[in-house]
């Protein structure tokens, strides 16, 4: 499975290269930006997107719209430390698929990515 | 400053220092903090704009911020690495972002983090809002969380409009 990391933190895309590798994830690309995913997504057709919300150049939220604006369908985790109910509606209207707020736990994000694939074989 | 500013901030280290670090923290009697008065060598600042405005900051001695970067990021690292600095800021960015999600009805916009790497440094914010300065406690050693936040100009006018209302 590839999985796009999309995090201006090097920090936090070490920590979820971390736990992707763990789950058996073995193909990951990484974005710093809006503008580096927008660049890179097209090429690497990832079958699965962790997003942050608040970059430099581009934010997540305008990536996520841009690319479902193209027709992209990869399934889309938001990661952010943006926690507010009127952030999380945001996100899904922009079409992210599942939210996780930072802090978080490996066994959170591990469920989630879980809870997000699991949605998608049943649709 | 309105004290009840503070609790969220508290709230958040701890948070996140438990989430991501597994690192429980004790904070002690907040106090104000004085223009210029020097910082500890290792500082994460982020600006917060909206209908709170201001900026917080946290500040470790050396030592402690190697300790926690370490543990953060599962590597032992020093000051010297080219990561140290970015996971001082995501470290600063998350407690800043728990913490404006305890703030209900606030529309909040944090700035993407600055890290300043420096012993004796002084952080100089706005004149015209306090500093209050959280210190903190761990294992691996003390740092302190710097909250200089206030009520926007016109978060400020509304609840003044407010009060003459009812008056």
């Amino acid at each position: 499975m590839k999985v796009l990391l999309v995090d201006d933190s090097k920090t936090m895309r070490n920590i979820q290269k971390g736990i992707m590798t763990q789950l058996g994830y073995g193909q990951i690309e990484e974005a710093a930006d809006g503008l580096d995913a927008l660049s890179k997504v097209g090429a690497f057709e990832p079958d699965l997107m962790l997003v942050d919300w608040n970059m430099p150049n581009m934010d997540g939220l305008t990536f996520v719209q841009k690319y479902r604006a193209t027709g992209g369908k990869a399934p889309i985790i938001m990661v952010t430390t943006e926690a507010e109910k009127s952030r999380v509606v945001e996100a899904i209207k922009a079409g992210v698929n599942n939210y996780v707020v930072k802090p978080f736990t490996p066994e959170v994000l591990s469920e989630r990515i879980k809870e997000t694939l699991d949605r998608l074989k049943a649709a | 400053m309105d004290a009840s500013y503070v609790t969220p901030f508290v709230n958040s280290v701890t948070n996140v220092f438990e989430t991501m670090l597994q690192l429980p923290v004790t904070s002690g009697e907040p106090s104000l903090k004085s223009q210029g008065e020097p910082s500890f060598d290792v500082s994460g600042i982020i600006g917060m704009s909206g209908d709170l405005e201001g900026a917080i900051v946290l500040s470790f001695p050396i030592t402690t911020a190697e300790r926690v970067v370490s543990l953060f990021t599962g590597t032992e690292t020093s000051h010297t690495d080219d990561d140290f600095a970015d996971a001082v800021g995501e470290l600063v960015n998350m407690v800043s972002g728990g913490a404006k999600a305890q703030f209900p009805g606030k529309q909040v916009n944090i700035s993407c983090p600055s890290v300043v790497i420096g012993k004796d440094h002084q952080v100089f914010g706005r004149k015209d809002v306090l500093c209050i300065c959280i210190p903190c406690q761990t294992d691996v050693g003390d740092f302190n969380v710097e909250v200089s936040v206030r009520k926007s100009a016109s978060q400020a006018a509304m609840g003044n409009n407010q009060q003459a209302g009812a008056a």
